[in-house]
């Protein structure tokens, strides 16, 4: 049996309001001890040179592209990137070959991660083949596993689709996962609309595709009393309709990719399809105001939207160059950089939006460092400056606009399921 | 003699005013020898060019072939109707292969805005943009301000308007930035479906009113209209654009002053310009297709005789 004794760490929880400094003994699964100057004989000490031990990070949006896609990640390769990152949990958005909408599917996702020392949730799909057409099994999905619904990479357009959909998934107790998109608006667009692309000649995406679709999907919301999760949202009118619907009482929530809190539209003037994702990067305002969001507690989560593609396939033209970049292993280092160096979140606050909200989003057992709790667990550093070096990510691709970035702080590693990832 | 900043031809934004001067002043030697029985010089010979056309192109691709012919350079033509791109091959992979071959320069042609930039970051050839999706035609703009500066001779406080469908233009890109360089004044008139956004942040103004923007005018440049994918999209039918937008006799005739009229080919006649207009005194048409090889040359020679 695994047994570990974490010594010169401080630990911070947040939802137990614990901000210490004290040693940390795990035996296999279980917290066994938490105290000062804590000697066990049969544990292997861990020196963590004053880093932070957290509450084990969640990124509640990634793409691990197993069953169908493997040849950009699977779901052993995508945890360990997510390991590396300190995500101790992550939940797969379901547009796989074939797609996560049916029970079986579902299953073949836990078999898969089974015996991972990450926890690899599957997200059951809204509509049966991600069509938006007819809703999927969604009480045989939830049987099997699925933490939330979603499209993810198609909008569900049907508004009386979205309508039983929404009614499905909060009699089920779990939220529907909206990619905010109006098709007829982003016909073929490849970036963000503004005067970049105006300069560059690139097809346009209107923020009125994601404002349009998020407005209407409040008042659908608020009218069936569902429990609604906006993807990856990135516009500032997004973020105001969010705010007055959680101000209004709906049960809504929404996460904030890194990219989208960090780059704007002026790094695609380069044409480098490592800047293309969907929804595209936006101007310096929405870039504001998506820190505001997370600060006033607007966004819930951040999370990355982790899309890994091939080299090949993203090294095309812009245009044709498929949407998304991978985030897993930049995603602490560029909430540091980005939002606690300059003082928009505490650590403490960082910690809910990686951790405590979207396990809260996603029905996950709450997460907290007590003596006998679950031994789930990452080790944060947030103070060594570091250069992203895409080589080295455990990601089985390498899509990423930040590689050669400067970053402070990374994460260490985790333990969970009773085994010690430790990169540093 | 003075040189290009740069060793490509991507576009005309932020070229400086000095490049553009000097690939203007070099076009008149090229016209000169364009007047001669013997229209070939041999200032590229032993280069290669290859004309890599990703999207139908007759008039582009003869006038730059017929520039490379005229420097005496080693011309091969690649259009993608005849290539391995049906094929599945990716763009770099074509673009590598013909490159193995070892070619000088590339005159590149794709439908993909940034095509021509993205295969220049990962070759060693020179490329010349010949144009690329709707983001720059450099030579068609260059070509368009030799055809202005031989009637006007100055840019300084030059009113410009360009006239179409702006939002899809790569013409109009590239003539908004070489315009802006040089000092003119420059409009852009059309439905507002079809001006792009934010473009009056480049210091652009905007007209939707055509008798405006001509009263505006001292230089008009009238944009085809892509019959094939505007109609019904961006403007209800051709007839009503025609009436709202067209250049007229009769709408020039109420000015009281003549302007100088281009455009960039192929003609629909009847739909963005009338014949009598297409055809008349103010029209630099036919000099702009003369012009075009001129600048052409001048472009191939300046880029293919850069010192690296």
């Amino acid at each position: 049996m695994a047994s570990y004794l974490f010594k010169h760490a401080r630990i911070i929880d947040p939802v137990a309001g614990l901000d210490t400094q004290k040693d940390i003994l795990v035996v296999d699964t279980v917290i066994e001890r938490i105290g000062e100057g804590l000697s066990a004989s049969d544990a292997e000490v861990i020196d963590l040179k004053g880093a932070f031990i957290t509450p084990g990070l969640c990124d509640m949006h990634v793409h691990f592209r197993e069953p169908g896609q493997e040849h950009k990640e699977d779901i052993a390769s995508g945890a360990a990137a997510a390991a590396a990152g300190g995500f101790t949990a992550v939940a797969c958005m379901p547009n796989t070959d074939p797609p996560i909408d049916n029970a079986s599917v579902a299953l073949f996702v836990y078999g898969k991660a089974k015996g991972l020392p990450v926890d690899v949730y599957p997200i059951g799909a809204i509509t049966k083949g991600r069509k938006g057409e007819s809703i999927a099994p969604m009480i045989e999905l939830r049987e099997a596993g699925a933490v939330g619904f979603s499209d993810d990479g198609s909008p569900v357009t049907n508004t009386r689709v979205l309508r039983t959909a929404l009614e499905y998934a909060s009699m089920l107790d779990l939220p529907l996962i909206q990619h905010a998109e109006d098709p007829q608006l982003f016909a073929g667009g490849a970036m963000n609309e503004s005067l970049v692309s105006t300069e560059l000649g690139l097809p346009p995406i209107s923020r009125l595709s994601e404002d349009a679709v998020v407005t209407r999907d409040l008042l659908f919301t608020e009218y069936v009393n569902g429990c609604y999760h906006l993807a990856h949202m990135s516009t500032s009118g997004a973020a105001d309709a969010v705010r007055a619907a959680k101000a209004r009482g709906l049960r809504v929530s929404c996460e904030v990719a890194p990219h989208h809190f960090t780059l704007t539209d002026e790094a695609v003037r380069g044409f480098d399809s490592n800047v293309k994702m969907n929804p595209p990067l936006r101007t310096a305002d929405d870039v504001q105001a998506m820190k505001e969001a997370l600060r006033d507690g607007t966004a819930d989560a951040i999370a990355t939207d982790h899309a890994p593609h091939a080299g090949f396939e993203k090294e095309v033209e812009f245009v044709y160059a498929p949407f998304g970049i991978i985030g897993l292993e930049t995603a602490f280092g560029l909430s540091v950089t980005e939002l606690l160096l300059d003082d928009w979140l505490t650590l403490p606050d960082l910690i809910e939006k990686l951790s405590t909200n979207p396990r809260r989003i996603l029905r996950l057992p709450e997460l907290r460092i007590a003596e006998g709790e679950t031994a789930n667990l990452s080790f944060l550093d947030t103070e060594t400056q570091w250069i992203v070096d895409a080589a080295q990510f455990r990601s089985k691709s390498r899509n990423t606009p930040f590689h050669g970035r400067q970053l402070t702080g990374r994460a260490l590693g985790i333990y969970n399921n009773g085994q010690l990832i430790l990169h540093r | 003699m003075s040189s290009l900043t740069n060793s490509h031809l991507l576009g005309l934004h932020n070229v400086p005013k000095q490049d553009i001067e000097l690939i203007l002043d070099s076009t008149d030697t090229f016209l000169e020898i364009l007047d001669r029985p013997i229209k070939k010089v041999p200032t590229l010979q032993g280069q290669t060019v290859v004309n890599l056309f990703f999207e139908n192109s007759t008039r582009t691709r003869i006038s730059f072939e017929l520039a490379e012919r005229r420097l005496s350079s080693d011309v091969v033509n690649f259009s993608a109707s005849t290539s391995s791109v049906k094929k599945g091959e990716t763009l770099l992979d074509t673009a590598r292969n013909i490159e193995a071959m070892k070619v000088d320069i590339v005159v590149m042609r794709h439908s993909a805005a940034g095509s021509v930039q993205f295969l220049s970051e990962r070759c060693t050839s020179r490329f010349i943009n010949a144009g690329d999706g709707a983001h720059e035609h450099p030579t068609q703009a260059l070509l368009d301000m030799i055809s202005i500066r031989q009637k006007t001779k100055t840019f300084d406080g030059l009113n410009v308007c360009i006239i179409g469908d702006i939002a899809h233009s790569r013409v109009a890109r590239s003539n908004i930035y070489g315009l802006l360089t040089m000092g003119a004044n420059v409009a852009v008139c059309g439905p507002a479906s079809m001006i792009p956004y934010d473009l009056e942040r480049l210091g652009v103004r905007i007209f939707t009113d055509i008798d405006e923007a001509l009263h505006f005018s001292d230089v008009i440049n009238v944009l085809r209209i892509q019959l094939e994918r505007d109609a019904g999209a961006n403007f209800p039918s051709l007839r009503e654009y025609h009436n709202s937008y067209g250049i007229t006799r009769r709408r020039l005739d109420t000015l009281g002053k003549e302007l100088l009229i281009l455009h960039p080919g192929p003609i629909n006649r009847g739909v963005e310009i009338e014949s009598e207009v297409a055809d008349g005194p103010s029209s630099v048409i036919l000099p702009q297709v003369t012009n075009g090889v001129a600048i052409r040359m001048a472009v191939l020679y300046l880029i293919g005789t850069r010192a690296e």
